[in-house]
């Protein structure tokens, strides 16, 4: 009798708490994001914390993934991890700086840092978890079907209603490349480099002179 | 099932995470820009969670967007780094005081 009974209250724990495979990696990837973070703003060195920040956009990929955001998780992954993070390893190696000396304030400002992140956190937490957005105000809809292409419709919906901020965001890519090479771009007097313009220019005389010499001693010129 | 509000939640996180991230790291700026490009993660994160929870694309369209504007913004803020250390050997963010701001 009080097996049977003590059998019923597991099972019905056992249906109160289960946890679907989405619930599970739900939770797996954003402990990893969360972690990786804080690793990225606490780590001693910056080449640890660029690759803690891969991880972290990996996590945040993964997690956009569970939310049918496809393209926008691809585009993570290829233009952050593939461009923006080798970007931010290759100028951490270029310059080298300092580390031990980089780390020295970092004590000092950490109590107002922390008290300002945890006021902040506890508040957006208590407006999140109020109930507003829980599963009865926004229930999660029911998943695409198969041969649903997330590309295919924000592609539709970029090149008809959005096509103006699309140019624009092409003109800011634009005016990113020109304001960093111009940026970085430097000309030191020493270094030897061609001038294309002055090589087409150039015409026989400059360079070429015949002159009549004797090859043997016998014969005159 | 994972409602709303876990999304937000792990957003807010990493805000937080963000910004007591610039307010540590006052001596390198390499990190403070690391932490500006996951602030602007946490935002996608909203505006993603929203879109799929609401039912409405433009959410992600806007996220294509914040994308490309911190690509940009992380171009030219590197490219600045790179000359900062070119002139002041160092990129401390207490070193630049050369505007006298």
């Amino acid at each position: 009798m009080r097996v049977r009974s003590r059998v019923r209250v597991r099972q019905t724990l056992g249906t109160a708490k289960t946890v679907t495979f989405l619930q599970l990696i739900f939770y797996i990837f954003a402990t990893v994001l969360v972690g990786a973070s804080l690793m990225v703003i606490t780590v001693r060195n910056p080449v640890r914390a660029a690759l803690f920040l891969v991880l972290a956009f990996f996590s945040a990929a993964c997690l956009w993934l569970t939310l049918e955001a496809e393209f926008l998780a691809i585009t993570l992954v290829l233009v952050y991890v593939g461009a923006v993070m080798v970007l931010f390893l290759f100028v951490i190696m270029m310059l080298d700086v300092n580390i031990a000396q980089m780390r020295a304030g970092f004590a000092r400002y950490l109590p107002l840092g922390l008290i300002v992140a945890v006021v902040m956190a506890g508040e957006l937490t208590l407006v999140m978890l109020s109930g507003e957005f829980g599963l009865q105000q926004a229930p999660r809809p029911a998943g695409h079907a198969a041969d649903y292409s997330n590309t295919r419709a924000l592609g539709e919906v970029i090149y008809t209603d959005y096509v103006f901020a699309f140019e624009l965001a092409a003109l800011i890519l634009l005016v990113a490349i020109i304001a960093a090479i111009s940026l970085t771009l430097r000309r030191r007097p020493q270094t030897r480099n061609q001038s294309p313009k002055d090589q087409v220019r150039v015409r026989k005389q400059d360079r070429l002179r015949v002159v009549r010499m004797p090859t043997s001693p016998q014969d005159k010129p | 099932m994972i409602p709303l509000s876990h999304y937000l939640v792990v957003g807010a996180l990493l805000f937080a995470i963000s910004v007591v991230g610039i307010f540590i790291n006052r001596k390198n700026l390499v990190i403070i820009l690391m932490a500006i490009e996951l602030l602007l993660l946490a935002a996608n994160m909203n505006f993603v969670a929203f879109s799929y929870y609401l039912g409405d694309l433009s959410g992600q369209v806007f996220v294509f967007f914040i994308l490309t504007v911190a690509a940009a913004e992380a171009a030219v803020g590197l490219a600045i780094l790179i000359v900062l250390f070119r002139t002041r050997r160092s990129i401390n963010v207490q070193d630049l005081d050369r505007l006298q701001g």
